[in-house]
């Protein structure tokens, strides 16, 4: 057998703990009452379209993207608004949300909601990228980038491939891997309408090794359409970044600091796949998700699809309750997910996972000396100098620290998972990016 | 033996002549030619190089005091007044006193004010933890308590008082030099005239929420009533973003606010302990 | 209410830790200790228990009088230094002598640095050369192999191969000379047969040891490789020119500790160069530096200094060797 590809350089081997991975998409039932932040995005905040006591149906629009990196934000429900509260989401901290009372289950006309498969699709690039940008469309893996952005393909430059990520390399989630083995012809007719809007010549859609079922059956049915390939990668973290897939799947590297379209690349999740087709096909906004529900000590992990705006806490009591010895909650997957400290969190688009984390999984060890073992250095997939970044940032060298490209760093957290010393590589990292980006702004203002 | 000794002093004192004529010549070609204020003054700055006063270091303000030729907007917060009276004779300019200044900690989210919502763990840095969430306070302007400003601060005049989880500043020791200002991710912290006998008054808290939301988190928050405002007779507080903020140039240290502060937001401190107040509050019984 | 944990990201980390390397690294030293014993008797582990013990105690001195916060007392780096301080000793030597070796490695070499991982220097290589400067006759007095002979003393010394052979030349003998009147064949030094101090000599058992350690990923090729082909090439195209003058590779290469050096205080991650590029310039660093000074240098061996050379080297090293960069944009 030919040697999988992958990535180049770095690159780790966490624990897969894939334990819902042959658990079938669970529809998890409506709550009484959801909590849509009105924004859930990468860029400028949304605008408020809706005031209290306000009736909607599913499908509404209830926020409005004004800048050109926004998203719109569409009504999961159907019901009255009760308030517009401030509540604590992933991030940390309180951001304005919309408390929707759910009353029936009335849906904004046109928007087809049956289960029938719609394979034409004659609109131009121009029409479907209209309709992402409506629908509300953003990256479903996490990072939430307005999706139409990235099809707004600028002046002299050609898309050579349209590269969906299906990697899924975070250890613990299985969402992706639910909806290729079920949603496989809706999320091919997506990936088919994503690249007519690129304009791209051929689409190809990496897979990790490890989810063999999604891969075979995702080839079985690509026969049909014209230039989707699968390609089976090895497995190695983390290969879900764009660049890194990239890398993987073309040999192509993207130069620092720039986007994947400087290489001819679009890159997008295939969950957003399957959520283009949607809004393409059946004119549904991105409502609903799937979310990987799952831990160590979780009774039941499962793939629920879900509504945005429904607490976490429900989807923990519908798999079997938060275990007695939870000490961490994580929304995302383990390497790259936010902690979250109360169960009142709301689900949103870039929700791909809830994980609870056993108390003596949550508890980090106490951080020792350097000793300079260099594992940090072997693994980073972005060619840097973990233990060097985290000494200078520390000592506040900002300069120095800009020299050794800390805002290449991609925030994989591959440094920190290997360091024998259990150093905390990336939160200084962290810390050094935004001083950095901020003296990078301040001197192009300048 | 002895011719050793001999020829090792000729050669080491024709090595020694030369290098002198060297050194001479090279001295006298990159003379740099200074103004000898600068290194009077340097002299008498205090040489911590803090950055207090916004230059880099002692020497570069000495260098900016004699450029500029006097004392306007130029203040050493560590030497302070004594310093200033030092230096400006030797500008030939008139001392100018300024009022001397400290730093204040403007939150009050203790332990038992603001109980902990969550357990940090991660790298102790407030600049991360406040990109990471609110804080273990729930309070989304309050102090996280990892101590940035302690590492900032050159002087020894900041601790991490372990019951309360914020820091406290010595007053003694502090010389308003804001390197804990800068530190502070969240601007909890402000340099306020000292105040005469060391008393001063002050809000304690930077939460900007709606009151309600404030006083979940936080049984000491200012939640905006705004009752201080109307109690000033100095018209030193103003009220913005549901925050009260008392202007210490304007603040005549009457203690009104504090009395009338529903939740203990404002603060006074080294202020004898008040006999009025107990007079009143049996007036207001009656 | 339920108070749950919150940091930053990534929230799982690779089941390692410093004390695992270490014990890794005295596994992988433990059949080498073996097969001294057997030639050295109960000495050998008299020296290595007295280094083991002194460093330990050293350590945990300073630390408790001049350490604040971070205790690294636990992670088993002192047992590390002071194993290998003891390799790098003959096994007839004065006790005192080794508490003094293992009070520099520990506390000059490494505490005085910061402690585990800030010393610039392979910890108990400075042990070594102290001694090595300070009492040269002791240092170098050797005793005889003296198969499975477990008396305390050791009545009989002899000098090591290496050290014959450059007396010889010296002395305007020939290499083939020379080699006919060495105590010991090339087969005996593959064993360990020969005099030396105790980790110098089992070049099999730490062939062994250095295997498990690559297996496990504690140290890479790079390093040991790039010095051991550099001694070979090195020597050999000497010993292709002349003969006479110069001993064959294979002997520099199974005496005088290089496999000791090459492979346990090379590879010390912390005195080491990060990226494989920066370890291969250390280890062709420390190839050369090595033969010039058994060929052309004072002293029989060389490996203890070259590394300790190259070490002073490795920041500079770590500067010009950065890895390569994923995008870097061509200027």
């Amino acid at each position: 057998m030919a040697r999988l590809k992958t990535f180049r350089i770095g690159g780790i081997h966490p624990e897969e703990n894939k334990f819902s991975a042959a658990k079938p998409i669970e529809v998890f039932p409506i709550p009484e009452k959801v909590y849509v932040p009105v924004t859930q995005h990468l860029g400028a905040p949304s605008s408020l379209l809706v005031k209290r006591n306000d009736t909607v149906k599913i499908g509404t629009l209830l926020a409005k993207a004004d800048a050109f990196i926004s998203a719109n934000v569409h009504s999961p429900v159907s019901g009255t608004v009760e308030k517009i509260d401030e509540i604590i989401d992933a991030s940390g901290y309180r951001k304005a949300n919309i408390v929707i009372k759910v009353e029936g289950n009335e849906w904004e006309d046109g928007i087809d909601n049956s289960s029938a498969i719609i394979k034409e699709c004659n609109l131009s690039a121009k029409e479907i990228t209209d309709i992402l940008k409506e629908k509300g469309i953003v990256g479903m893996g996490g990072a939430t980038f307005p999706s139409h952005i990235k099809y707004m393909i600028p002046e002299g430059k050609d898309v050579d491939y349209l590269i969906i990520n299906a990697v899924e390399c975070e250890p613990y989630l299985t969402s992706d891997h639910a909806i290729m083995l079920e949603k496989t012809e809706e999320i091919l007719i997506g990936i088919d309408i994503l690249k007519k809007a690129s304009g791209a010549k051929k689409a190809l859609v990496g897979i990790e090794n490890n989810k063999l079922d999604a891969i075979a059956k995702m080839q079985e049915v690509a026969k049909s359409f014209k230039d989707i390939e699968i390609q089976p990668l090895r497995v190695k973290y983390p290969q879900g970044a764009e660049k890194q897939l990239i890398r993987a799947l073309t040999k192509r590297e993207v130069p620092s600091g720039k986007l994947p379209i400087e290489v001819g690349c679009v890159v997008n999740n295939v969950g957003t796949a399957l959520a283009s087709y949607e809004a393409v096909q059946k004119n549904k906004p991105l409502i609903e998700r799937v979310v990987t529900v799952t831990g160590k000590a979780v009774k039941n992990p499962s793939n629920l699809l879900v509504r945005i705006g429904t607490p976490v806490k429900e989807l923990i009591d519908h798999v079997g309750g938060l275990p007695e010895d939870t000490g961490k909650v994580i929304s995302g997957g383990p390497m790259m997910g936010k902690a979250i400290s109360n169960l009142d969190v709301p689900v949103t688009k870039g929700t791909s996972g809830v994980l609870m984390m056993t108390k003596a999984e949550s508890k980090r060890k106490k951080p020792l000396n350097c000793i300079r073992c260099a594992k940090c250095v072997s693994v980073c997939p972005m060619g840097l100098e973990p233990y060097l970044l985290q000494q200078l940032v520390d000592s506040e060298r900002w300069e120095d620290a800009e020299l050794n490209r800390i805002m290449d760093c991609i925030e994989c957290g591959s440094c920190q998972f290997i360091c024998p010393s259990k150093r905390e590589l990336l939160d200084y990292i962290r810390v050094g990016k935004a001083r950095v980006g901020a003296i990078i702004r301040s001197r192009a203002k300048r | 033996m002895g011719t050793i000794i001999i020829y090792s002093v000729i050669a080491l004192a024709v090595i020694g002549f030369i290098s002198a004529v060297i050194l001479y010549f090279v001295s006298q070609k990159f003379k740099v030619i200074e103004d000898p204020k600068i290194d009077i003054i340097a002299d008498l700055l205090p040489a911590a190089n803090c950055g207090g006063c916004g230059y880099a270091g002692c020497r570069s303000f000495a260098e900016t005091i004699v450029r500029q030729g006097n004392m306007d907007n130029l203040f050493c917060p560590v030497g302070g007044n004594d310093l200033v009276k030092l230096i400006s004779p030797v500008l030939g300019v008139e001392a100018v006193e300024r009022e001397p200044q400290i730093a204040v900690v403007r939150c009050n989210g203790t332990k038992a004010n603001a109980p902990s919502k969550a357990i940090y763990d991660s790298a102790m840095s407030c600049a991360f933890a406040n990109t990471l969430f609110a804080g273990e306070t729930g309070c989304p302007n309050g102090c996280l308590g990892c101590g940035d400003c302690v590492a900032a601060c050159k002087f020894d005049a900041m601790y991490m008082d372990k019951e309360t989880g914020l820091p406290v500043i010595i007053s003694d020791n502090c010389v308003a030099c804001g390197a804990c200002v800068t530190a502070c991710p969240r601007s909890i912290i402000e340099l306020r005239n000292k105040g005469k006998r060391d008393r001063r008054i002050y809000v304690s808290c930077v939460n900007k929420e709606k009151g309600a939301i404030a006083r979940r988190n936080c049984s000491v928050a200012c939640i905006g009533c705004g009752k201080c405002v109307k109690a000033c007779p100095f018209d030193a507080i103003t009220l913005e973003n549901n925050l009260a903020y008392i202007d210490y140039e304007k603040c005549k240290l009457c203690r009104k606010c504090v009395e009338v502060c529903p939740t203990d937001a404002i603060i006074e401190l080294n202020f004898p302990p008040r006999r009025v107040k107990e007079e009143t509050a049996v007036v207001e019984e009656n | 209410m339920k108070l749950f944990t919150i940091s930053g990201s990534p929230h799982i980390n690779r089941k390692s830790s410093v004390k695992k390397i270490m014990l890794m690294v005295i596994i992988s030293l433990l059949p080498a200790m073996f097969v001294s014993v057997y030639y050295f008797g109960i000495s050998a582990i008299r020296v290595s228990l007295i280094a083991i013990a002194s460093a330990v105690f050293f350590e945990w001195i300073i630390q408790k009088l001049f350490f604040k916060g971070t205790k690294s007392i636990g992670d088993l780096s002192a047992v590390v230094t002071g194993l290998l301080l003891a390799f790098n000793l003959p096994s007839n030597l004065q006790w005192w002598i080794v508490v003094i070796g293992s009070f520099v490695a520990i506390g000059i070499a490494k505490m005085s640095f910061g402690g585990l991982g800030k010393n610039p220097f392979n910890p108990a290589l400075v042990g070594r050369v102290f001694l090595l400067i300070s009492f040269p006759v002791q240092m170098t007095t050797w005793p005889k192999v003296d198969v499975l002979d477990f008396s305390l003393v050791d009545a009989e010394t002899g000098a090591t191969p290496l050290a014959i052979v450059k007396e010889g030349v010296k002395e305007g003998l020939s290499i083939s000379e020379i080699f006919d009147k060495l105590p010991v064949t090339f087969t005996d030094m593959f064993w360990g047969n020969m005099g030396g101090s105790l980790g110098e000599v089992p070049v099999l058992a730490l062939v062994i040891g250095a295997l498990f350690l690559l297996g496990r990923r504690v140290i890479t090729w790079h390093i040991p490789f790039s010095i051991l082909a550099t001694i070979g090439i090195f020597t050999g195209i000497l010993h292709g020119i002349n003969p006479d003058m110069y001993a064959p590779p294979l002997f520099h290469v199974l005496t005088g500790g290089i496999i000791l050096g090459a492979f346990f205080m090379a590879t010390d991650m912390a005195t080491s160069p990060m990226t494989p590029k920066g370890q291969i310039i250390f280890g062709v660093g420390i190839g050369i530096i090595t033969v010039v000074i058994r060929l052309w240098g004072a002293y029989p061996e060389g490996i203890s200094f070259a590394i300790l050379l190259m070490n002073a080297l490795v920041p500079l090293i770590n500067n010009v060797s950065k890895p390569k960069a994923f995008g870097k944009v061509k200027k």
